[in-house]
């Protein structure tokens, strides 16, 4: 395989706040390969969208990357750390936009409600290359339309207000495409979308990445987007990486204990009518309060008493490509 | 936005039409009618009224008709610009209030200037250094700047004033210029004189307006669209300056409207204070007087600015916020 365009090495990003340390993000890595889609999948809290905000370097107060390492690797084969370059610097501001596109989770507020789109638009192309005004808002009426938003002309001077949530979500993929970055973060693009909405967007993602042979890295609780979209999967739990692997492997050989408890909870076409959905018992440990030893054991229906809640795993390599943290793993050599 | 519009002129007038009910009935309120109260004052300072002038004043005012007859009258008069005569200082009402209008719009607006240039850095500074020292500093200050009544902070800058640099603080005019006709030596001292009692004015209303504009402006920055500002790769600082502080601007534009009433009303101790030329005292000095004809006709005139500012207020909020201007916000 050829090399990752982006690599996270144990990334750390913790929120210090008054009533104690979060660890938002407890150790993370993975690599991501151009034309590629990651999958990073979780319940909520669990750090996703840290990690995408830590990779950008936008992480906002009281939290901060603490240790680790975010490798972009540009398009002259140089490699630069996002986390050696000051936040608001230049060359993490080139980056911003320009490498790395990120599109948000909350289409109603992620727009200025008080400038038009076309502004919005326009800023972002200017600030990735060096257009005229003019010049850039044919740039961003050519993106709405790329987009598939009707009516670009018009609606490049329509506010975010104006328009359905689905066409804000294409807005907001039109902006993070602005700056032409190679790699492109989706933090749950369709979580607030009704489902056909959330087809069309998936399937808007999915050809600009063909165009353009993006690296996507698609941030979702939903298991079923995953089964859809990803071609490398990377399950978290409370900031750790629990079990990451191709997307086959995790659907058909789980190894986790939390990836299997999370496929359970996929509604299945086949189930029985009013078959009771399962669900994962218990709730996800106050982010203040991370139990001792494996953080998913006292949900855990498989904990090994005395082992599962006083260390923490280790990960193991089963195969060539899939890993998980877990106690069970740990068979004695057979 | 033509809805919203004509929703406010039209609320506008009909607020102007109760404040001049509400004016009436505040000039018919002492048990002794201004006529008689004028004619009483004429005899017991030697100039009299003959019965045929006060029979005249009676007549046009309809004092013998009904109330409604009486208002009718009264208020055709006010609109065709005749206020009346005050006869605490046995000049027309409008001779008398003379300059004093203008200094009051001029005062409320230097203050309104000021109280913006002022609140709005520190505003943005205290949000986005939340917890820094600055903000300390800034919030201690604001606090005193609540706590200590404007006429004791009036006094205490004319006691340093007098004793420091041996200036007089009092006043808007140095002595040679306060009865001397309008010149540009008047106008320039007039300008030196304004900063002091603008200041003093304003800083209530900066130290409550910083306090709103901060927690305004770090609700704002929590909000997704400054995330995504920063995901384009805008620098920090126009991030701050073209999202979030536009967002939060809006209890700026409301000010207008608020404080001219209150440099006039609000402020009278302060004017007292610093003898300053304004509407305020005199209006004190009317109602203890019950000098109806002038107490009125000030009362209705502030009345009727309040509703100009809050106006213009309202049609700035639309002018920063396209959500008022599209009709998507009442
Ligand atoms: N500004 C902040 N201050 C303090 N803690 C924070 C802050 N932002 C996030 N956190 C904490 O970091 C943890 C991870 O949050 P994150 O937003 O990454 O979750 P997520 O996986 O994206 O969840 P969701 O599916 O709800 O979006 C949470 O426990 C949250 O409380
Ligand atoms: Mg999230």
């Amino acid at each position: 395989m050829a090399d990752p365009i982006l690599s996270i090495r144990d990334l750390h990003t913790y929120f210090f706040a008054d009533e104690g340390v979060v660890r938002a993000v407890d150790g993370t890595s993975f690599d991501l390969y151009a034309g590629q889609t990651l999958g990073i999948v979780g319940e909520s809290g669990c750090g996703k969208s840290v990690t995408a905000r830590s990779i950008l370097r936008i992480v906002d107060r009281p939290g901060r990357i603490v240790s680790g390492e975010i490798l972009l690797r540009r398009a002259d084969g140089s490699v630069t750390d996002m986390v050696k370059l000051p936040a608001d610097g230049r060359e993490a501001r080139a980056i911003r936009g320009g490498e790395i596109g990120l599109v948000f989770q909350e289409p109603m507020s992620s727009l200025s409600a008080f400038h038009t789109i076309g502004n919005q638009l326009i800023e972002a192309v200017r600030l990735h290359a060096p257009l005229s005004k003019k010049q850039a808002r044919a740039r961003a009426i050519e993106l709405l339309a790329m987009v598939g938003i009707p009516r670009p002309e018009q609606r490049v001077d329509a506010y975010s207000f104006e328009l359905s949530g689905g066409l804000r979500q294409r807005v907001m993929v039109a902006l993070a495409l602005a700056g032409e970055p190679r790699v492109l973060i989706a933090d749950e693009p369709t979580t607030a979308l009704d489902v056909t909405t959330q087809a069309q967007i998936l399937e808007l993602i999915r050809s600009l990445q063909r165009d353009r042979d993006l690296a996507v890295i698609l941030i979702t609780h939903d298991m079923g987007v995953i089964a859809e979209m990803a071609d490398d999967v990377v399950v978290m739990y409370l900031g750790k990486e629990v079990e990451k692997g191709p997307v086959d492997a995790i659907f058909h050989a789980p190894l986790h204990p939390y990836t299997r408890a999370l496929l359970r909870s996929i509604p299945n076409v086949l189930a029985e009518p009013r078959e009771k959905l399962a669900t994962i018992a218990g709730s996800i440990p106050h982010p203040f309060a991370r139990p001792r030893g494996c953080p998913f054991h006292p949900r855990c229906t498989e904990a090994i008493q005395g082992l599962c809640d006083v260390a923490f795993p280790e990960t193991f390599d089963v195969g060539a490509q899939q890993a998980a943290a877990c106690h069970l793993l740990n068979k004695p050599a057979a | 936005m033509i809805a919203y519009l004509t929703r406010r002129v039209v609320l506008a007038a009909i607020t102007i039409w109760a404040i001049t009910a509400v004016t009436f009935i505040i000039l018919k309120l002492p048990p002794v009618d201004f006529v008689d109260a004028y004619v009483a004052q004429a005899s017991s300072t030697g100039s009299s009224i003959s019965a045929a002038e006060a029979d005249a004043l009676r007549a046009a005012y309809g004092l013998n008709e009904s109330y409604l007859v009486q208002y009718t009258k009264w208020l055709s008069l006010v609109a065709s610009g005749d206020f009346g005569r005050s006869f605490e200082y046995g000049r027309p009402v409008t001779e008398v209030i003379g300059d004093r209008l203008w200094l009051t719009v001029l005062l409320s607006l230097g203050a309104i200037v000021v109280t913006w240039t002022m609140a709005l850095p520190i505003g943005i500074y205290s949000a986005v250094r939340q917890y820094s020292w600055g903000d300390y500093i800034f919030t201690f200050v604001g606090f005193i700047g609540l706590a200590v009544p404007s006429f004791l902070l009036a006094l205490i800058v004319m006691y340093f004033g007098l004793r420091l640099f041996n200036m007089s603080v009092g006043g808007l005019f140095s002595s040679d210029f306060a009865l001397a006709p309008w010149s540009w030596a008047k106008l320039w001292d007039l300008m030196k004189h304004l900063p002091v009692p603008m200041l003093i004015l304003a800083l209530p209303g900066i130290a409550q307006l910083v306090r709103i504009m901060r927690a305004n402006l770090l609700d704002e920055l929590r909000r997704p669209y400054v995330m995504t500002a920063r995901a384009r790769g805008l620098a920090e600082r126009k991030v701050i300056m073209k999202y979030p502080v536009r967002a939060a601007m809006n209890p700026f534009a409301s000010t207008i409207g608020y404080l001219l009433p209150y440099t006039v009303s609000g402020s009278i101790i302060i004017s007292i204070v610093l003898s300053l030329p304004t509407v305020g005292p005199l209006l004190l000095r009317s109602l203890i007087a019950q000098d109806m004809l002038l107490a009125s006709t000030i009362i209705l005139m502030l009345g009727i600015m309040t509703v100009i500012g809050t106006l213009l207020s309202d049609l700035l909020l639309m002018w920063i916020d396209p959500r008022i201007r599209l009709g998507q916000l009442k």
